[in-house]
């Protein structure tokens, strides 16, 4: 392979020292020794990060919570070898159904992901970031990980690349990953400490043997961290994923973002484990749980005072295309590209688009400002309530209820609006009638909220979400969801101040497990 | 005796393809098997077959008793 740096130049016309001083100074971002909150790279954009930071992760929608309303991703599959065993995953089954980690439907060559990158990135202008996840891992697969990365710089060269990696051969590729300038790399960390590592990997296989046991994640556990050193010190971004496995690393995962944070990780996404029997996981066999909605956000809590937190990961397949939360991928199979004789890449028509999204995130960015300005200090108040929006993207309650296959959450304080997840769920209406059994599914994935922000509902299901204490709002259809956020709770601020309404906590929430069903 | 793969519960994942020091793995109909006239079973390479090392199926990658036991040339 050919350092290509006739394509692909290194930051163009930018001192790379001089970037790297700055990435370097800004570690972890958000690292206020006050105990401030870091809102960088999870939610509210440029506000506390570094403009060259923000300039890597604005149209990222993995990395930049703002960005995953406007931008697209999609991952190929042309990585499916692993060099480790990890409990929740189980690479043997595929199914159409099913979104998690890991999971595709056919593997691709180089020669075909890069045709199909073309082919996507033409056919949805908000495609700006290309990710290489597996279904194995893509440093497990350096020559076909980094001959895609070589074909698809030399034709879109304006595709953001980056790559998602358990670390074990990481070290190895720095230099190459830095190389390509890939600029984004995910880590998937779940523990420090072999003691907890054991019980989550089975075995590792590096440097030609398989080892196992409590060797194996120590093994495992220093490659990692030297790997995210080495990112570091590269300027390469590193977000680190965890699997939140109630009972095995559930409290561990507080030192797990220590270590990652002091080590410059610049963004944390805690996951909970996807676990059913029928995935065939030695998770999903042995019944090990995953955690309840309350138990992730409290987690995810607990971290945020020492890093960024990552809230919006939808946990999607290693072929993913489109929107986070959409998957577009039947759209695009091998079949369908191999009949496209010439893909022709339409950078002209990205360009336009991207420039719309920059005018709208602006004004949607000043109408949150204007409805945080009008919270008068008067109106300060210990409540907290959940909202659960429902939306098709672009920052707007855009979505009928009906329609919804998963719900924004966000968090609303006299602070203002802050995003703190979403929940999937099956879709209620299919076909125009709304099913009556799937209502208290969810109900159950939102109960936790006080109120749903949809852009039509019908009769039934909000007699039910009323019956369950939960607030159906069509009101602030097609507006901006956290402009309309901050109006809704100053209302019901006020309203429990005339006593017309009395504020209660709400219970727990259901994590979805099952297979996802495509409406499509 | 030579290694094999067991066509029904290979995933076609590849890992072991680049791990054979004799280049003795290859793929077919999307999944992948092993040449018996080239496999040592990795006697005077490694300290275990790769493939089986690193094939994430246990007792996929299994001896051939069809083959005599690979002896190494003198």
């Amino acid at each position: 392979m050919q350092a290509n740096t006739e394509h692909i130049g290194i930051e163009k016309g930018k001192p790379l020292e001089q970037l790297l001083e700055k990435i370097a100074d800004h570690k972890g971002c958000g690292t206020s020794s006050d105990g401030g909150k870091a809102s960088c790279g999870s939610s509210d954009g440029p506000a506390d990060m570094a403009p060259e930071v923000w300039e890597k992760v604005k149209n990222h929608p993995c990395y930049s919570e703002e960005a995953h309303h406007h931008y697209a991703r999609m991952h190929v599959a042309v990585a499916p070898a692993c060099n480790i065993q990890c409990n929740y995953c189980n690479r043997k089954y595929d199914c159409a159904n099913e979104s998690r980690p890991g999971v595709v439907s056919e593997k691709l060559t180089p020669e075909q992901a890069s045709k199909k990158v073309l082919a996507v990135a033409s056919a949805i202008p908000q495609m700006t970031v290309l990710g290489i996840a597996g279904p194995g891992d893509p440093l497990a697969n350096p020559a076909k990980t980094f001959k895609t990365f070589e074909l698809i710089a030399k034709t879109a060269p304006d595709i953001k690349l980056c790559l998602s990696t358990n670390g074990l051969t990481l070290p190895d590729h720095v230099d190459t990953i830095k190389a390509f300038n890939v600029d984004h790399v995910t880590i998937t960390i779940n523990m420090v400490d072999p003691e907890v590592g054991q019980h989550i990997y089975p075995w590792i296989y590096y440097k030609n043997k398989r080892y196992t046991g409590i060797e194996a994640a120590r093994i495992l556990t220093e490659r990692q961290l030297l790997g995210l050193e080495m990112l570091t010190a590269a300027g390469v971004l590193a977000k680190i994923n965890s699997v939140m496995i109630p009972g095995i690393n559930d409290k561990h995962l507080v030192e797990v973002n220590k270590a990652v944070k002091s080590r410059g990780a610049f963004l944390h996404n805690i996951m909970p484990l996807i676990s059913a029997p029928e995935h065939g996981t030695v998770f999903g066999l042995n019944g090990q749980r995953g955690p309840s909605a309350q138990e992730l956000k409290a987690l995810q809590d607990a971290c945020e005072g020492e890093m960024n937190m990552m809230r919006h990961c939808r946990q999607c397949r290693a072929d993913a295309v489109g929107l986070l939360g959409e998957d577009r991928s039947a759209e695009f199979t091998t079949e369908k590209i191999d009949e496209m004789s010439e893909v022709v890449y339409d950078a002209e028509t990205r360009k336009a688009y991207q420039q719309l999204v920059e005018s709208e995130r602006l004004e949607k960015v000043a109408a949150k400002e204007a409805a945080l300005a009008e919270m008068s200090d008067d109106e300060v108040s210990d409540i907290k309530i959940l909202i659960a929006v429902a939306t098709k993207g672009q920052g707007r309650v855009n979505e009928h209820f009906g329609h919804a296959t998963e719900f924004q959450i966000y968090e609303m304080s006299s602070a203002g609006s802050k995003f703190v997840g979403h929940r999937r769920v099956d879709l209620y209406c299919q076909g125009g009638f709304g099913e009556e059994e799937t209502l208290p599914s969810v109900v159950r994935a939102i109960n936790d909220c006080h109120a749903v922000f949809v852009a039509k509902i019908g009769g039934c299901p909000r007699d039910e979400l009323k019956a369950a204490g939960i607030d159906p709002v069509d009101r602030f259809a097609h507006e901006f969801i956290e402009e309309s956020a901050i109006t809704y709770f100053k209302e019901y601020v006020a309203k429990v101040r005339s006593h017309e309404i009395v504020h209660e906590m709400r219970g727990d929430a259901d994590i979805r497990q099952g297979a996802y069903i495509s409406a499509a | 005796m030579a290694y094999k793969i067991i066509a029904s519960q290979c995933t076609g994942c590849s890992a072991c393809e680049p791990e054979c020091p004799n280049v003795a793995i290859r793929e077919k109909n999307g999944v992948f098997i092993i040449d018996p006239k080239k496999c040592t079973e990795c006697l005077g390479h490694f300290d275990e077959p790769q493939c089986v090392a690193v094939c994430p199926v246990d007792l996929t990658c299994v001896i051939d008793n069809a083959f005599p036991r690979y002896v190494a040339p003198a």
